[in-house]
Order: structure tokens, then C-alpha cells, then sequence
């Protein structure tokens, strides 16, 4: 029953998304102009591009997601679908978690698929595209958990969109330090596995505490 | 029994007003006395260092406020789970009025850290774990106030807040472990209650009489602000103008 329900709430969610498909390819394409930029800035030598390939990628990624990150709650609360969230018997943190999954699902994967594209651009190997690709595909489902309890916390807030950038990116650094260096530790000859088991650690704690936070937040938002 | 009913009779603004005002006397006064006497141990008494010369002296204040910024953050997020678990609209109040001074002490550690850091490691910044870290403090800091200065409603503002600081305070023990976790450039802890100190026993004295003074001072000035926001919010209660400072 509940499955059901959490079930058809992710459909829609991706549904919705799905009918507004600007808004999803703008903080896509936000992403791949966001990296295309660096080359310009620190110049286009190759060794130099390959040590900061995976840095800029990530760090990309990041602001893209805070991008998107505003449209994960604010339409629901506009329209009242939250309030009728909060009244129906499924556990808000579940409701929750299929939101973020499906927010993840529509921004972060997308992302993930197309870094290796924009990897080749910054002329990283073959190992260290995949490895980013890995690092990524662990990471942005944890951006997207913790950035959730800042889209719930700025709703309806003067400013939400800039509030949301200041709260939510410095508890990002985490992931950003062992994700990224997952990836250079591997170019240096290191094990990248430490880092990406971080980053999977960060997720599993994240995957369990970021719904219930989000939850107790929107009940402040909305009481 | 009784300790307890007197102990919940002070979660009320209406009693603590008065109870705070009472304190800031004598909290300003252990401020200033401890502070100076540490001011004085740490030019006078405590010995040159033998490898960093005069300008380790700077320690005597960036120490003192590292710690005070972590330790304020952490009441900060106790006051905060308070306020969320109880409800309780003093919690609220003090968890507002911790940030200021903790962000000041935090502001206050990084840039006395960076005036060692130059005549020590050549460098005003180096991206080291601790100051990074400390870096993160400041920014969750300046989240934090910006959360609750942006909701107009004060008890909503407390309870969102509350939630960020304790989602937050998962930051706190990062900074402290991060020494051992990333080994870089920055010294290990050089104060450590397990094993004997490795400095000179006047300057670790010097240290901790200067952590008490600014101990002192943040609560001094915590309770003067926490008092600011009480005749804010509660301009209009009957207990306000009933006290004889208010007329």
C-alpha cells in the first residue's frame, strides 16, 4: 500500500518534471557550460586540464544542483500538494525520499551520463573517466538528500534561492574533498578506493538521516 | 524536588530577565579580571619559544578563541535540540543569541591563525584540514544567521534554525578529528588531556586562564543579548513593563 502510494508519488514527480523539460535541460546544459568555462580561465594546456578535470566537474555539478534544488518542494507548496502530503498516512520521510528520488533521477543521473563527455574535454584517461563516473554516480544522490533539507528549510523564505546556496554548500565540502579525490588520488597512483568508500559511506548515512531531516523541516515550514 | 520546579521556574523569560541582568555584573567583572591576568602571563611570563620566537605569542589569543568557536557551536546546537524537543521559547532565544559571538570567535581564530601563519609557513592561508575546516564553522555560522534573519517570524526562525545548527553541528567533531584524519601541513594538537602537554607549563597556564576570560566574556555578553531579544519579542507582554527598569 505504501509502496504503492511512494511509487506512484516518484512517477509523478518524474512525470511533472518530465512536462517542464526546459527546466530540466537548462541546469543540464548549465552543467556541461559551467566546466567549459575553466578551460577558458586557467587556459587549455593539457596536463594542466587533466589535473583539474575532475575538480571542475564535481564542482560543476555541484552548482548545478543547487539549481535545480529549488523546484524540488516549491511547486507542491505553491499548489498545496505539501500540505496534503503532511495529512496523508504515508511517513513524510518516506514521501520525502521519493521526492529526492525522483529530483535525482531527473537532475543528477542525466549528470552522471554525461560527464564522461565533458571528462574527455579536460582529456582525463579511460580509468579516470570511469572512476568519475562512479565517484559522481555515488555522489549526486548524496547532493541531492542533503541539498533537499535546504530546499525545505528556504521554502517560502525571502531570498530562498541565494539562502539555499549559503546553507546547503558548505555542508556539500565533504563530498566535493573525497569525491574529487577519489579521482586525482587514482592519477597520482593511489588507491581511489578510500575515497569513493567515503563518499558511499556519506551516502548511506545521508540515505538515512537527510529524509528524516527534510521531514521535521517541512513540518516547521508548514506549521 | 524543589531544585527541579526552580530549575524549570528559570526557562521562563519573565524569570530569567531579571536573573540574567543579575549575572552580567559578575560574569563582565571574571571577564576582564581573567583576561587581563592571562594578557599579562602571556607577554611577561611565558618563556620565548626556542623555535618560533616572539611571534608564537599570538597563540595566547588564536587557541583560546579555536576553542571557544567549536565549544559555542556545540551549546548552540544543545540549545537548539532543546528548543525543537521541549518547545521551549527560551532555548530558542539563547541558540540565537550564541551565534554572533560564535562567528566572532570563529572570524577572530582565523585571522589571528593567519597572522601565525605567515612569519611560521611563509603563507597567509594554506588549505589545510583544520583551517579549512574552521573555514566551514565560519560559513555555517554565517548560514545559520542568515536562516534566521531571513524567516520574519521569530519562533518559526528559531525552529528552523535549530534544525540547520544540529544538522550542522555533524560538522564540530570533523574539525576536531581532522588532524588525525588528513595528516598535512599544520602541527598536531599541541594541548591534549590524555598525555602530558608539550609546552611550557606557563604557557599552557597563560592559554587556559585566556580561554576562561573569553569563557567569561561570551557569557556575559550572550546574556546581554539574549536580554536585547527578550524586550524585542516581548514588547508587548505584561511582565516587561512591570519591571522597574522598564519605566
Amino acid at each position: 500500500m505504501t509502496i504503492a502510494i511512494l511509487k506512484s508519488l516518484l512517477m509523478r514527480d518524474i512525470r511533472l518534471a518530465m512536462r517542464r523539460k526546459a527546466d530540466v535541460a537548462a541546469a543540464l546544459f548549465f552543467f556541461v557550460i559551467a566546466a567549459s568555462l575553466f578551460p577558458f580561465g586557467v587556459g587549455a594546456e593539457p596536463t594542466q586540464l587533466r589535473a583539474i578535470g575532475p575538480g571542475v566537474l564535481w564542482v560543476s555539478a555541484l552548482l548545478s544542483a543547487m539549481l535545480s534544488l529549488g523546484r524540488l518542494f516549491s511547486m507542491d507548496h505553491a499548489d498545496g500538494t505539501l500540505e496534503q502530503l503532511l495529512l496523508s498516512p504515508v511517513p513524510l520521510a518516506a514521501a520525502v525520499l521519493a521526492k529526492i528520488g525522483a529530483h535525482w533521477l531527473v537532475s543528477g543521473l542525466p549528470l552522471v551520463l554525461l560527464a564522461p563527455l565533458i571528462g574527455l574535454q579536460f582529456d582525463l584517461p579511460w580509468r579516470e573517466l570511469a572512476l568519475l563516473t562512479l565517484s559522481l554516480l555515488l555522489g549526486t544522490p548524496v547532493l541531492s538528500l542533503i541539498g533537499a533539507i535546504g530546499a525545505a528549510l528556504t521554502l517560502g523564505v525571502r531570498g530562498g534561492s541565494v539562502l539555499l546556496a549559503l546553507l546547503i554548500l558548505p555542508l556539500y565540502i565533504p563530498v566535493l574533498i573525497f569525491g574529487a579525490g577519489a579521482v586525482t588520488a587514482s592519477a597520482a597512483g593511489l588507491t581511489p578506493w578510500a575515497g569513493m568508500s567515503l563518499v558511499g559511506a556519506m551516502l548511506a548515512l545521508s540515505l538515512f538521516f537527510a529524509p528524516l531531516a527534510t521531514a521535521a523541516a517541512l513540518r516547521i515550514v508548514l506549521d | 524536588m524543589s531544585s527541579r520546579i526552580n530549575l524549570y521556574r528559570f526557562a521562563s523569560p519573565a524569570t530569567f530577565y531579571p536573573l540574567a541582568g543579575r549575572m552580567i555584573p559578575w560574569f563582565s567583572w571574571a571577564a576582564g579580571i581573567f583576561c587581563l591576568t592571562g594578557l599579562f602571563i602571556s607577554f611577561f611570563v611565558a618563556p620565548t619559544d626556542y623555535q618560533q620566537g616572539e611571534a608564537y605569542r599570538i597563540i595566547f589569543i588564536h587557541v583560546p578563541a579555536a576553542w571557544m568557536s567549536m565549544f559555542i557551536y556545540l551549546v548552540m546546537a544543545g540549545y537548539s535540540a532543546l528548543s525543537l524537543g521541549l518547545n521551549a521559547r527560551l532555548s530558542g532565544m539563547m541558540a540565537q543569541s550564541l551565534a554572533p559571538t560564535g562567528a566572532m570567535f570563529t572570524a577572530l581564530a582565523l585571522i589571528t591563525g593567519s597572522f601565525w601563519g605567515k612569519p611560521m609557513w611563509g603563507a597567509w592561508w594554506v588549505w589545510d584540514a583544520r583551517l579549512t575546516s574552521e573555514l566551514i564553522l565560519l560559513f555555517l555560522y554565517i548560514g545559520y544567521l542568515a536562516l534566521h534573519s531571513a524567516i520574519d517570524d521569530p519562533r518559526r526562525a528559531d525552529r528552523a534554525s535549530a534544525l540547520f545548527a544540529l544538522v550542522g553541528v555533524v560538522n564540530v567533531p570533523i574539525i576536531y578529528f581532522s588532524v588525525k584524519w588528513w595528516n598535512t601541513l599544520h602541527q598536531g594538537a599541541s594541548v591534549s588531556l590524555t598525555r602530558a602537554p608539550a609546552m611550557a607549563h606557563t604557557m599552557l597556564m597563560g592559554m587556559l586562564v585566556m580561554a576562561l576570560g573569553f569563557w567569561m566574556y561570551s557569557i556575559a555578553v550572550v546574556l546581554m543579548r539574549v536580554r536585547c531579544v527578550m524586550r524585542e519579542r516581548e514588547r508587548d507582554a505584561a511582565w516587561l513593563s512591570a519591571l522597574k527598569e522598564v519605566e
